[in-house]
């Protein structure tokens, strides 16, 4: 079993498009979402939900009241600013705490809970293309590498029982916790790039990411003609690096077209830019060694 | 005052708004950059760097002379970090949230204090901006503890000299978008009208409500998918306070790393009037006493 997950650096350049076309024109295989924090690819598959479990991650101190008498210790402990006076009390603001437990193991009146975190959802749904592991993070919420791994293991599991050869994922922007969970064990990273100084800046570091990680890693540069310059200095820099560059796309409206009509861009009448998809999709099939 | 440009969806404008006001702003202020994952504000806004320096935190270091092996550290550390086997304490500093547990419940003081490299701190003069950005070290998972760093420097800066700031914050609703958010005086949403923008730009606004922040909508590439972000907007009574129309010689322009707000008068006149609403979301009695006058 192999797998490919298609991640960018910067948001924006057309991962989730690209994903799907992808989903589309793969053989048998998992779909799986891992931008877990602002997924996207559910709006081009329209999944049928089969099976919903909830995400539980980590936990949250809360001082009760009538336990805590005002010593402050916890406050002075926190290091996240998370807790603040109330009254002659103290409470604690979610949003800064980071769950650490400190502060519920040294109150002298064991006033402080620690409850377990509901952080979001996770599911496994049909779509026109096979089936998809997905998930919502709660907004706002932590432990999105955590998501990121539970996904993994689920669409592992399931290409294991339905026996598909491949599990395609699509990842998330940046290069912190989600992305890192993302590409541990994955045969192949696919970044999409566009030629703009961010487009160029992140994918350079994205790219140092996979090396750190030993991950195999191909380029597609998206709206190549924005600014051909900027894309002639990608392929250099891809060429030096020893980066594959699979697929040269022009900036096409057509993506937006099929995104609004919740399709993807192989589903609509043939262009160069469905073409190219093609020929890059044969290519990553030959670097994950999906081809005998 | 502190503006925060956030959005959901990667991609749809937040560097281009963040460095396009900090070019109009009236005043002293500095441009941030939060987004310390995948910083790109320098690369349009082209500062002057007058310092840097190495951001670490603080994660055990354990004294084995002085360990009892009695396990109070592992049993209290929520991340994994540090872990008892028998007569071995192993430490796992790229787990650890440097929340000094181990340290504080040790009962021989053997754990002191080490260092994780999170990444550097730059800061600089961009044509008549202050500029302050964190870059993240590759292979380093958590961005919160360098995004504080970075804050606290803006803070002790902003107590020095006073002035305002832009933060560009990192795309997404998760941990690092919060926290880049959590200090500002109004958050900016910057979208563009296709379904993708529409359904993050949902979620930023649902990760941002409980903050009680002044927000206000950009919503860039204007022309293009559906009008379904404007039915939201209006809906949930959020203002429209900018509107970048789509063009493709503005894409072209910001692909040669322009500065949108340059490219022409009528663009720079949107962001002029997205200042001055911007001013007015943050301090609520601004506008009303312009009425009044």
């Amino acid at each position: 079993m192999r797998e490919i997950v298609i991640i960018s650096g910067k948001g924006g350049t057309g991962k989730t498009s690209l994903t799907g076309a992808f989903a589309h024109l793969a053989g048998n295989k998992i779909i799986c979402d891992l931008d877990v924090d602002a997924p996207d690819l559910h709006l081009l598959l329209q999944p049928k939900r089969e099976r919903l479990e909830e995400f539980y991650s980590g936990n949250e101190a809360d001082i009760d009241r009538e336990k805590c008498d005002g010593c402050g210790l916890c406050a002075s402990l926190c290091q996240f600013d998370a807790i603040k006076q109330n009254g002659d009390g103290f409470m604690v603001d979610p949003v800064r705490c980071e769950g650490c437990k400190v502060c519920v193991a040294f109150c002298p009146n064991e006033a402080i809970g620690f409850p377990e975190k509901h952080c979001g959802q996770w599911y496994i749904s049909a779509t026109r293309f096979g089936p998809l592991v997905h998930a919502q993070l709660f907004p706002g919420a932590e432990n999105s590498g955590r998501l990121v791994m539970v996904l993994k293991q689920q669409a592992r599991e399931l290409a294991e029982t339905r026996g598909a050869g491949l599990v395609l994922c699509d990842g998330a922007p940046g290069i912190g916790c989600p992305v890192i969970s993302s590409l541990s064990g994955t045969h192949l990273a696919v970044a999409v790039t566009e030629p703009t100084p961010s487009g160029r800046h992140d994918l350079e570091r994205v790219s140092d990411l996979c090396r750190h990680f030993q991950t195999a890693l191909a380029v597609i540069i998206n709206k190549h003609d924005l600014n051909p310059a900027e894309a002639a200095r990608i392929e250099a820099f891809c060429r030096e690096s020893g980066y594959p560059v699979i697929a040269q796309l022009p900036h096409d409206p057509l993506v937006t077209q099929a995104m609004v009509q919740g399709l993807v861009v192989t589903e609509l009448p043939e262009t160069d830019f469905s073409r190219e998809l093609h020929q890059a999709w044969h290519k990553i099939e030959e670097m994950a060694g999906l081809k005998p | 005052m502190i503006v925060a440009v956030a959005s959901g969806k990667g991609g749809t404008g937040k560097t281009t708004v963040a460095a396009s006001l900090a070019t109009v702003w009236d005043g002293p202020v500095c441009a941030v950059d939060l987004d310390v994952e995948e910083p790109n504000l320098h690369l349009f806004l082209q500062p002057n760097l007058t310092g840097r320096e190495t951001a670490y935190m603080t994660v055990p270091q354990v004294d084995e002379a002085k360990c009892t092996y009695c396990g109070a550290c592992s049993e209290l550390c929520q991340f994994k970090a540090i872990s008892v086997i028998n007569r071995l304490v192993l430490t796992f500093p790229e787990m650890c949230h440097g929340c000094g547990g181990c340290m504080a419940i040790c009962p021989e003081k053997a754990i002191t204090a080490g260092q994780r490299e999170l990444g550097e701190i730059s800061w600089g003069q961009a044509a008549g901006a202050g500029f302050l950005a964190g870059t993240l070290r590759i292979g380093e998972a958590m961005s919160p503890p360098l995004m504080r760093q970075v804050k606290a420097r803006l803070n002790q800066q902003l107590a020095a000299d006073g002035g305002d700031a832009i933060i560009d914050a990192p795309p997404g609703v998760s941990c690092p978008a919060v926290n880049a958010v959590l200090d500002s005086d109004a958050v900016l949403l910057v979208t563009e009208p296709t379904p993708f923008g529409v359904y993050d730009f949902k979620l930023a606004w649902e990760a941002f409500t409980p903050l009680n922040k002044p927000m206000g909508a950009v919503i860039n590439r204007a022309g293009v998918g559906n009008d379904a972000i404007y039915r939201f907007c209006r809906e949930q009574k959020l203002p429209i306070l900018a509107e970048i129309p789509y063009d493709r010689a503005i894409a072209e322009a910001y692909a040669r790393g322009r500065v949108i707000a340059d490219v022409s008068a009528g663009l720079k006149q949107t962001f002029i009037s997205l200042r001055d609403q911007v001013r007015d979301l943050a301090s609520p009695g601004r506008a009303q006493e312009a009425v009044h006058a």
